[in-house]
């Protein structure tokens, strides 16, 4: 479905971020990316949908979507893309909605923009979406601001508006970094059954090992912008090639493993 | 293991109270009791919001309890007059989650690591270099690091240097605020064993906050599980892996993910969220997301009680038992 060719990205005139980035990718698939910070694993996602930061640019390769190339799209192609055939987790939903309109308002309009349904049947929509994603009282979170929500409510309304058209692929970015631990095993839970229930197919971006190794079919390990481990995830974390995946893996906290004390 | 003539720093039914809108109250600790012991770790876990680092800003006297005391050595912390506060501040000293925030941008590193003593007189202006090369020296930096500033360095490098800068005053007790929750987890690592190294050496004693119970068991005499600003479990920092007690703890470790885990067996985690600390049930805080809960969990609140040396629980499901 999706095929990275070597690809190489550069933010303006400094040397290239990423470098020889090869990927493909089947429908339904889930495949993580980890690194440390500043390892450009971001980067290879935004490129994937087009929003690479102001003066980011890819410089060589391909990005094949159903086999057609991504890179030549006009504004307008972008934007059927989007929001429908593939969109977009952010780390922090919260910070993607308006502060001072009420979740449903937002909601609709998205679903409204993206097709030709009226308003009322955007609303059933969403909320029912909302209750696809376990959010308990559905029409109350649609009349509320996003304030007004925790952390992970807004995290599972950003899903839930990035489910709703049944995207064939998720990008998300650091999907549960900033939540907490009873909430991130919820929200993982339930983007793996979104894959079982849509078939949709994720990129997560993390750098949360346990996570990724859990998720993932394909586990990608990248250091400074190149991919340092690539395969299934019995390969790479069983025989992890590079001694910068071994380093990783090891320095990984255990709850039964080394003990400082 | 822990005996009570070691005990540092004792921490008795503190509680602390924030007024909110509409005249309610946010209740951010509720009867805390605590001990800290010399030279061991004390790790505190919890969601966001379950009031642990207003505690230890209280342990620190940046905040005031409302109710309750705060025992260094004997002496109650909330009653030292503002003098005896910045006095005191040489036996503790807290490292932040995040260091650029609680640096002097403008200040290179070896001021930065100097000031304390500077503050407190220990050193005169001419030493300043000598004393900052030592500090960098303790935490594995090399020297010429002092004539940077702080944006010229790593997340993994300015921790160090904030904890050269903490323990440059030899604290008896540091406070560190998710000191490595912003770095990768080989940085992290490093930062852990430095920590660890620095206090056998020193025989510190840390109070370490952390949300990750898989880090913190790896390096804490003790941990304390938090819960809505309760406390609901205090056990040994070995025995968490096998022998904690408390649903809440239960439900933390369920929903651990872990590099060796089998793919295929479902992640466990409680459905629900926490309730708001505006509005704390009657009873055990936990009550609502407890499989279970009994008739007397919504009336009675439970308090800690032993249930082996060192090992305490507030749950009735589990002392009930016994």
């Amino acid at each position: 479905m999706l095929e990275i060719k070597d690809l190489a990205v550069q933010y303006g005139k400094q040397a290239p971020t990423i470098e020889h980035f090869n990927l493909s990718m089947k429908k339904g698939e889930i495949i993580s990316i980890v690194g440390e910070s500043g390892s450009g694993k971001t980067t290879v996602i935004r490129a994937v949908l087009g929003a690479l930061a102001g003066n980011g640019k890819v410089i060589s390769g391909d990005i094949l979507f159903h086999g057609t190339s991504l890179l030549g799209n006009s504004r307008e192609e972008w934007r059927k893309l989007r929001g429908t055939k593939m969109s977009m987790i952010f780390q922090d939903c919260g910070g993607t909605l308006n502060p001072i309109r009420r979740i449903g308002s937002q909601y609709v309009e998205y679903i409204c923009t993206h097709s030709k349904m009226s308003h009322e049947e955007a609303w059933k929509m969403a909320s029912s979406m909302l209750e696809k994603m376990r959010l308990p009282d559905s029409e109350n979170v649609m009349k509320s601001f996003p304030h007004q929500l925790s952390g992970g409510m807004r995290q599972r309304v950003g899903i839930a508006m990035a489910m709703t058209f049944h995207p064939e692929l998720l990008l998300a970015d650091e999907p549960t970094s900033a939540l907490d631990v009873t909430t991130q095993a919820q929200i993982v839970r339930q983007m793996m059954e979104l894959r079982e229930s849509f078939g949709t197919g994720i990129i997560i971006v993390t750098h949360n090992l346990g996570v990724a190794a859990y998720m993932a079919d394909q586990l990608i390990v990248m250091q400074h912008g190149k991919v340092v481990d690539q395969g299934t995830r019995d390969e790479v974390m069983g025989h992890p090639v590079s001694d910068y995946t071994k380093k990783l893996l090891q320095a990984v906290p255990e709850m039964e493993g080394q003990r400082f004390v | 293991m822990f005996k009570e003539s070691d005990i540092v720093l004792k921490a008795e039914h503190i509680v602390k109270q924030f007024p909110a809108q509409g005249g309610r109250t946010l209740t951010a600790c509720n009867d805390i009791n605590l001990n800290v012991y010399k030279g061991k770790t004390l790790g505190i876990v919890g969601e966001s919001g379950c009031g642990k680092s207003t505690f230890v800003r209280m342990v620190i006297s940046l905040d005031k309890p409302t109710g309750g005391q705060i025992l260094y050595h004997g002496k109650n912390l909330a009653a030292l007059s503002k003098k005896e506060i910045w006095l005191n501040r040489q036996n503790m000293q807290m490292v932040f989650q995040d260091p650029l925030a609680s640096f002097n941008p403008k200040m290179k590193i070896v001021d930065i690591l100097t000031e304390p003593l500077m503050n407190f007189k220990k050193i005169k202006r001419s030493e300043k270099e000598a004393k900052a090369k030592e500090l960098l020296e303790m935490v594995e930096l090399p020297a010429d690091f002092m004539y940077r500033y702080p944006h010229n360095m790593s997340g993994g490098q300015r921790q160090r240097v904030s904890i050269a800068r903490a323990l440059s005053l030899e604290p008896e007790v540091l406070v560190c605020d998710e000191a490595t929750s912003a770095l990768d987890v080989s940085v992290q690592e490093s930062i852990i064993a430095l920590l660890v190294r620095l206090q056998k050496e020193k025989n510190i004693s840390i109070l370490f906050i952390c949300h990750d119970l898989a880090l913190i068991q790896s390096f804490s005499h003790q941990i304390a599980v938090m819960y809505l600003g309760h406390i609901v479990e205090v056990l040994p920092g070995e025995e968490v892996a096998h022998n904690s007690q408390h649903p809440y703890t239960q439900a933390l470790l369920g929903a651990q993910f872990s590099i060796h885990m089998d793919p295929h067996t479902p992640i466990e985690s409680i459905e629900s969220e926490a309730p708001s600390p505006l509005a704390v049930p009657r009873g055990c805080p936990f009550q609502n997301r407890c499989e279970h809960c009994m008739e007397k969990c919504r009336t009675h609140r439970p308090a800690l009680k032993e249930v082996s040396p060192g090992h305490e629980v507030a749950c009735h499901y589990v002392t009930d038992k016994l």
